[in-house]
C-alpha cells in the first residue's frame, strides 16, 4: 500500500535530479536558439513509489524523462544539473557513465514503457523473438531457461504465454500494451520509466492496464515515473504527483494532497475543470495558450494566464517552496518564500 | 415533427479474406437514432473502440454506404446522392470535426487555405465575401482572422488549431455536424473551452451535433442524449443525465466503473474491471 508519510525523508532515494535544465539549442547563420524544454528541474523518485509527471503536451515532459534516461540527441543537450540513479547501492551519475557500462544498465535496471506499444515490439518478428532481443542479454541463462522465465513471468501477470508465438498485429491494442509491460519487468528493473502508457487505449482496458502496471510494479518492488497529462489516471495509479508548467515542475507532493488541494492556480486550473459525471456546474477552460519555450515570458512563466498574477510575478521565476510535509509549491501568491504560506 | 437525420436500422459489414477463409465483420448492426429537424441537441455517442463509433460517423457524413438500413437527412436518403450538385448541397447541411486537428490540416498548406477553399466551394462566396466568412466563422469560435491569417498549423496550439476545423465547419452554416473524438487529443487546460464551444453551437447557432467520445465525462456535461454502443450495436439510449447516473445496460455499467474519477485521489486501490 501507499507508503506512510514519515518514512519519507529516511527512504531510500532510486533517482535524484538536481536543478536539471535541458536546452534544444540550433545555430543556423549565426543565430542561435534555445529551447527550454526542461528548466532547472529538482525531483527524487524512491523505491517503490510511483512518481506521477503531470503536464499538457509541449510543457517538457516527454524531454525530461528522455534527459533523465539519457535518451537524447543533439539538438537536445544537458545544460546543466545532474541525474544520478541508485540501483542497490550502486550510485551511479547517469551522464558519467561509458557507453558499455550504460548499455549493462539500460533494460536491465532501467526500462521503458512507450505510449505506442507498435513502436517497441518489431512488428516483423514474433513476440518471443522481441523477449530474446530485449532481455536474453541481461538474464545471462541459457535459452530454455530463459523462455521459461518469459513463460513464468507472463503467468504471474496473468497473460496467456500463447501470445508469445503472436505477431503484434495479431493481439488487440490492450493486449499488446500488456506484453510490452510484461517486456519492459521481464529482468525485475530497479526503475521502470512510462510514458504515457495507456493514453492510446480505451477506458475499460485503460482499468485493467494501469491495474496491471501497479501490480508489476508492487510485484518487482521498483519504483516509476508515469508520464500523463489525464489527471484521473493519476488519482488512481501514483503515490506522489509532479506538476510541469512550460519546462518547470510547479507543484510537486503526495497525490491525494494535490489533487484535493492544489496550490498552484495552473494545478488548480486542471483539476477544477475536470468534467465529472453528476455535476453539471458549468466549467470554463483556461485562456490563452501555453507559452513557446523558445521565448519564454519573463518571471512565472504561467503569469500571462494567471488570474492571480500580481507585479512580481512578471520580474522574477518564484522558487520551489515547502508548503507542508513533501508538498512544494512555486508560485509567488500561494506560497511565498519565508512562510505565510496561504491556506 | 420532421426528422432532421432519421438513422433507419443501418447495419455495415466489413467482407475480409478470400473466398473459402471469408470472415465478416459486423461493424454496425441495426442501429436507429432520429435528431429532430428544430430541437437542436447534442447526442453523444459512446462506446470503446471497435464498437463502430467511427463506422456510424462515416455513413452519416455519407463518405461510407450502410450495407443494410437507410439514413436519412431531411427525408432523402444520403446513399442516393449522385449529383455534384447534391453532395454539394448535403455537405454545406451537414460537416465533420475530426479528432486530431494536426492531422486533419495539411502541415505544408497555411490554415486560412480551407477556409477559403470551403467558404468558396461550397458557401459560393466570392472575393471579399470570402475573407468575411471565414472571419465570421473564426468569430463564432473565439478566433480571429487576423490570428490565422498565413499561419500554418504548427503555428497554432492544438487548441487554436481545433477551433479552426470548428470554424471551418461553421462556415456554410450546418445543420448537423458530426464530432468524431474532437477532444480527446486536446490539452487538458483547453478541452473545457472546446467543450463549451459546442453548447454555444447548439443554443446560439441551433446545430445539432452527434458528439462521438470515448470519455463519458464530457458526454455527461454536454449532451442531451446518449446511445451506448457495443460491437456495433446500441446497447443503452436514452437522456444523458438519466443515462450516465443509473446505467442500466452491464456493459454501460462496466463503462462508467471504468471512469477514473479525480475523487479517489489518493487511494491507489484500482482493480481490474473482471
Amino acid at each position: 500500500m501507499s507508503a506512510p508519510l514519515a518514512k519519507a525523508a529516511d527512504a531510500e532515494r532510486v533517482l535524484d535530479v538536481a536543478n536539471l535544465r535541458a536546452y534544444y539549442q540550433t545555430w543556423h547563420f549565426g543565430i542561435s536558439r534555445d529551447v527550454r524544454a526542461v528548466d532547472g528541474v529538482t525531483l527524487h523518485v524512491d523505491r517503490n513509489e510511483i512518481y506521477g509527471l503531470a503536464g499538457e503536451s509541449s510543457c517538457g515532459k516527454s524531454t525530461l524523462i528522455k534527459t533523465i534516461v539519457r535518451a537524447i540527441r543533439p539538438p537536445l543537450a544537458v545544460i546543466e544539473g545532474s541525474v544520478r540513479f541508485d540501483f542497490g547501492g550502486r550510485a551511479c551519475d547517469i551522464y558519467a557513465l561509458d557507453r558499455a557500462r550504460l548499455a549493462g544498465i539500460r533494460w536491465r535496471h532501467l526500462s521503458y514503457i512507450l505510449q505506442g506499444s507498435m513502436n517497441v515490439l518489431n512488428p516483423v518478428r514474433r513476440v518471443r523473438e522481441s523477449f530474446v532481443d530485449f532481455a536474453f542479454r541481461h538474464i545471462g541463462k541459457p535459452m530454455p531457461q530463459f523462455l521459461a522465465l518469459v513463460e513464468d513471468h507472463l503467468a504471474r501477470l496473468r497473460l496467456d504465454p500463447a501470445v508469445l508465438g503472436s505477431f503484434p498485429h495479431e493481439l488487440s491494442g490492450g493486449m499488446r500494451q500488456r506484453v510490452t509491460i510484461a517486456l519492459a519487468s521481464v529482468c525485475r528493473p530497479d526503475f521502470i520509466v512510462a510514458d504515457e502508457p495507456t493514453t492510446a487505449l480505451d477506458v475499460v482496458v485503460q482499468k485493467d492496464v494501469l491495474a496491471l502496471l501497479r501490480e508489476v510494479q508492487r510485484q518487482i518492488r521498483s519504483s516509476m515515473i508515469l508520464v500523463t497529462h489525464d489527471i484521473g489516471v493519476h488519482a488512481n495509479a501514483t503515490d506522489r504527483l509532479g506538476v510541469m508548467y512550460a519546462g518547470r515542475l510547479i507543484e510537486e507532493g503526495r497525490t491525494g494532497e494535490v489533487i484535493r488541494e492544489p496550490r498552484h492556480p495552473y494545478t488548480a486550473q486542471l483539476v477544477t475543470s475536470l468534467p465529472r459525471i453528476g455535476d453539471i456546474e458549468p466549467k470554463q477552460g483556461l485562456d490563452g495558450a501555453p507559452p513557446s519555450l523558445a521565448a519564454p515570458p519573463p518571471g512565472c512563466r504561467f503569469h500571462p494566464r494567471c488570474p492571480l498574477a500580481m507585479e512580481m510575478c512578471r520580474r522574477e521565476h518564484p522558487p520551489m517552496v515547502e508548503v507542508a510535509a513533501g508538498h512544494r509549491v512555486a508560485c509567488w501568491v500561494k506560497a511565498p518564500p519565508g512562510g505565510m504560506a496561504a491556506p | 415533427m420532421s426528422a432532421l437525420l432519421d438513422i433507419d436500422r443501418v447495419g455495415m459489414s466489413y467482407v475480409s479474406g478470400t473466398l473459402l477463409a471469408r470472415r465478416v465483420v459486423r461493424a454496425v448492426d441495426d442501429l436507429s437514432l432520429r435528431l429532430e429537424a428544430g430541437r437542436p441537441e447534442i447526442v453523444a455517442i459512446i462506446g470503446e473502440s471497435g464498437s463502430g463509433k467511427t463506422t456510424l460517423a462515416r455513413m452519416i457524413l455519407n463518405l461510407a454506404t450502410p450495407t443494410d438500413g437507410v439514413i436519412r437527412f431531411r427525408g432523402t436518403d444520403v446513399a442516393k446522392i449522385r449529383s455534384n450538385h447534391a453532395r454539394a448541397d448535403f455537405m454545406r447541411q451537414v460537416q465533420p470535426i475530426f479528432q486530431n486537428p494536426f492531422e486533419a490540416f495539411n502541415p505544408l498548406k497555411r490554415v486560412d487555405r480551407y477556409l477559403f477553399m470551403s467558404a468558396r466551394r461550397l458557401a459560393d462566396a466570392r472575393g471579399t465575401e470570402v475573407d468575411a466568412l471565414a472571419d465570421r466563422a473564426l468569430h463564432q469560435v473565439g478566433l480571429s482572422l487576423a490570428e490565422i491569417r498565413g499561419r500554418f498549423p504548427h503555428e497554432l496550439s492544438g487548441g487554436q488549431l481545433q477551433r479552426a476545423a470548428i470554424a471551418r465547419a461553421l462556415i456554410t452554416a450546418p445543420k448537423l455536424i458530426v464530432a468524431d473524438e474532437p477532444v480527446s487529443m486536446v490539452d487538458a487546460s483547453l478541452r473545457m473551452s472546446i467543450v463549451n464551444l459546442f453548447r454555444s453551437l447548439r443554443d446560439e447557432l441551433h446545430v445539432s451535433i452527434v458528439y462521438i467520445t470515448h470519455d463519458l465525462a464530457t458526454a455527461y456535461y454536454i449532451s442531451d442524449r446518449v446511445l451506448i454502443m457495443q460491437r456495433g450495436r446500441a446497447v443503452e439510449s436514452g437522456a444523458a443525465r438519466e443515462v450516465l447516473a443509473n446505467p442500466q445496460h452491464p456493459y454501460s455499467r462496466l463503462l462508467k466503473a471504468s471512469v477514473l474519477s479525480p475523487e479517489d485521489a489518493g487511494k491507489p486501490t484500482i482493480a481490474a474491471n473482471t
